[in-house]
């Protein structure tokens, strides 16, 4: 079985934002748009996104760090969206594990909304249906597109390459790697929906030196230092033995 | 949550609704167990049964308010296996037309008995879809109640409480107008409606003030770090992704400051409990047609009330992602 997800490096993500533009300039324009704005150049716009970054501090003055958050359908495999919805048009796929909406089904009832714990699903005020993240599925199997060029938007748009987009069920590939290696974790483990999108955690490489690594205590050729001389009055055992 | 208004009129009018009826079937049924005096069927059964097909009626009108494509809703019968909903979506024109019918029979006075059991139990075509009809009713209460009790992520709603609560409201409200209907028909059951409203209003007081004082002591299982992933003590968002707002601050947020929210819990209190309770009592030992009619609309303004706190006290864990704009 595939699952296809997105690991999202914290560890590098810099809150630039980039993903969140191109995933709004593909999507409004593509198989999921539009993604209406309201009052986009005015005193208070809002308007429909897959992806938001989000800013968090860390820690207190002077000890802090900004850590970056971009957020989206995390592609749930237990997804409780999907059952509540009562006309069917949540669905997730069996064949890769994508979570869509079917804009023709849906009533806009925005039940399932209120199911998804992440906050990951937004009503289009103007089309009146329910859009989220669709792992840019109008991108990732185009073959009129170069195959390099087969991810969703985000991930090619991201320029630290903090968004790895790949299959999470397979042990061998990249995304699950950068999981197994670098300590890759879920959103809200508590409610069992088990996320298929992971976040790569903030790493500090650090070596633990102790203090009788950098002083060789037990150097037997006692290259630093004085060697200690022996009592005047003792043999020295160059005295005593002879080999 | 936000609280919706549609959703504040659905559930408080399809609740007194389905109660009316209930109190009307039950009315039959003291009568045919010879505890009450047979009632003028035509008026009080027939016209009773119209007006809970009105209730039903204008709460399922305000239901299409919250929907973003009315015009698709009868898809969402398709989903019944999975989702309350859908499952609700399905009873409440059930219910709907079984109240109708019985109604209709009633006032058709299509009530010759097919067959007698036992000498005593005459069944006639009002009981037998009166029966449906209650069946309905019911499954219409736990239908209502368990869209909110199924979501497990509202913690403050994920309770048995949660579907006791619009049963118990549902039908104290629907005794409540029973006994305003009886009053200002004369039919002599002022009494009989107006102290099972009181009992279950009471009933309803303890009921609710439980899921008060469990909603009180609710530990949250999400919190800043399980939703972000970072373990320490002091985070602090400084950005939300959006400054002018988003879905996300508008569906599950009230906006409104803690003593407001006071102010709405003691107002529905004493509107929804109270004052109905004095008032029935008293339309008891004044003998007053006005003031079971004065118990419902202070009920039913006091329902409105209950519900608009019954959203906003369930806090939404996303809410975790959405603390401060910037
Ligand atoms: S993140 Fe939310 S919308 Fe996406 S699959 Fe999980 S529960 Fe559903
Ligand atoms: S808003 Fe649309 S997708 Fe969501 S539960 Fe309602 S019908 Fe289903």
């Amino acid at each position: 079985m595939t699952q296809l997800a997105l690991v999202i490096d914290l560890n590098v993500c810099v809150g630039c934002h980039a993903c969140v533009t191109s995933c709004k300039e593909w999507n409004t324009s593509g198989w999921a748009g539009p993604m209406t704005d309201f009052d986009p150049y005015g005193a208070d716009p809002t308007g429909t996104f897959f992806n938001r970054v989000q800013t968090f501090e860390v820690g207190q003055f002077p000890n802090t760090q900004t850590v970056h958050f971009p957020k989206s359908c995390l592609h749930c495999e237990e997804p409780p969206c999907v059952p509540v919805c009562p006309t069917g048009a949540s669905y997730k796929r069996a064949e890769d594990g994508i979570v869509l909406v079917d804009y023709d089904k849906c009533i806009g009832c925005k039940y399932c909304s209120w199911a998804c714990p992440y906050g990951a699903r937004e009503l289009d005020e103007k089309q009146k249906v329910m859009k989220k993240c669709t792992l840019c599925v109008d991108r990732i199997y185009d073959e009129a597109l170069p195959e390099s060029e087969r991810l969703p938007a985000c991930v090619m748009a991201c320029p630290t390459n903090a968004r790895l987009f790949g299959d999470v069920h397979d042990s061998e590939s990249e995304v699950s790697r950068q999981i197994r290696d670098n300590g890759g974790y879920q959103l809200m483990p508590e409610w069992g929906t088990k996320p298929a999108n992971h976040y790569l955690p903030r790493r500090k490489t650090e070596i633990r030196i102790h203090e009788d690594e950098l002083v060789r205590a037990d150097n037997p050729l006692k290259k630093e230092g004085v060697p200690a001389r022996p009592p005047a009055d003792r043999p020295t055992l160059d005295d005593t033995t002879s080999w | 949550m936000h609280p919706a208004f549609s959703v504040i009129f659905l559930t408080t009018l399809i609740g007194a609704g389905q109660g009316l009826f209930l109190a009307l079937f039950t009315g039959q049924l003291y009568a045919l167990a010879n505890l009450l005096p047979q009632q003028d069927d035509r008026y009080f059964y027939g016209l009773g049964s119209d007006l809970a097909v009105l209730f039903l009626g204008l709460g399922l009108l305000a239901s299409f308010f919250h929907l973003g494509h009315p015009e698709r809703a009868w898809r969402s019968a398709a989903m019944w296996r999975t989702s309350w909903l859908s499952r609700e979506v399905i009873v409440l024109p059930a219910a709907l037309v079984l109240i109708a019918l019985y109604g209709l029979i009633h006032w058709m006075e299509w009530t010759t008995p097919f067959f007698v059991i036992r000498d005593a139990l005459p069944v006639d075509a009002s009981l037998i879809v009166g029966v449906l009809a209650m069946l309905a009713v019911f499954a219409l209460y736990i239908a209502t109640g368990m869209i909110y009790a199924s979501i497990r992520f509202l913690q403050e709603w994920h309770s048995a409480l949660t579907v006791i609560n619009y049963g118990l409201l549902g039908i104290a409200s629907g005794f409540t107008f029973a006994a305003a209907f009886s009053a200002w028909i004369g039919n002599g059951l002022v009494g009989f409606y107006g102290t099972w409203a009181v009992i279950i209003t009471l009933a309803a007081l303890v009921t609710r003030s439980a899921s008060l004082i469990r909603n009180r002591r609710i530990k949250h299982k999400s919190t800043l770090q399980t939703a972000i992933g970072i373990r320490h003590t002091h985070i602090q968002q400084k950005a939300q992704g959006a400054m002018g707002g988003s879905f996300n601050t508008r569906e599950y947020m009230h906006h409104q400051s803690p003593p407001f929210l006071h102010k709405v819990l003691v107002v529905f209190m004493v509107t929804v409990f109270t004052l109905p309770i004095l008032l029935l009592a008293a339309s008891y030992w004044l003998e007053s047609p006005y003031l079971p009619a004065a118990a419902f609309v202070v009920q039913y303004l006091g329902l409105l009330a209950e519900r608009w706190y019954f959203f906003a006290d369930a806090r939404h864990p996303q809410n975790l992602y959405y603390q401060s704009v910037s």
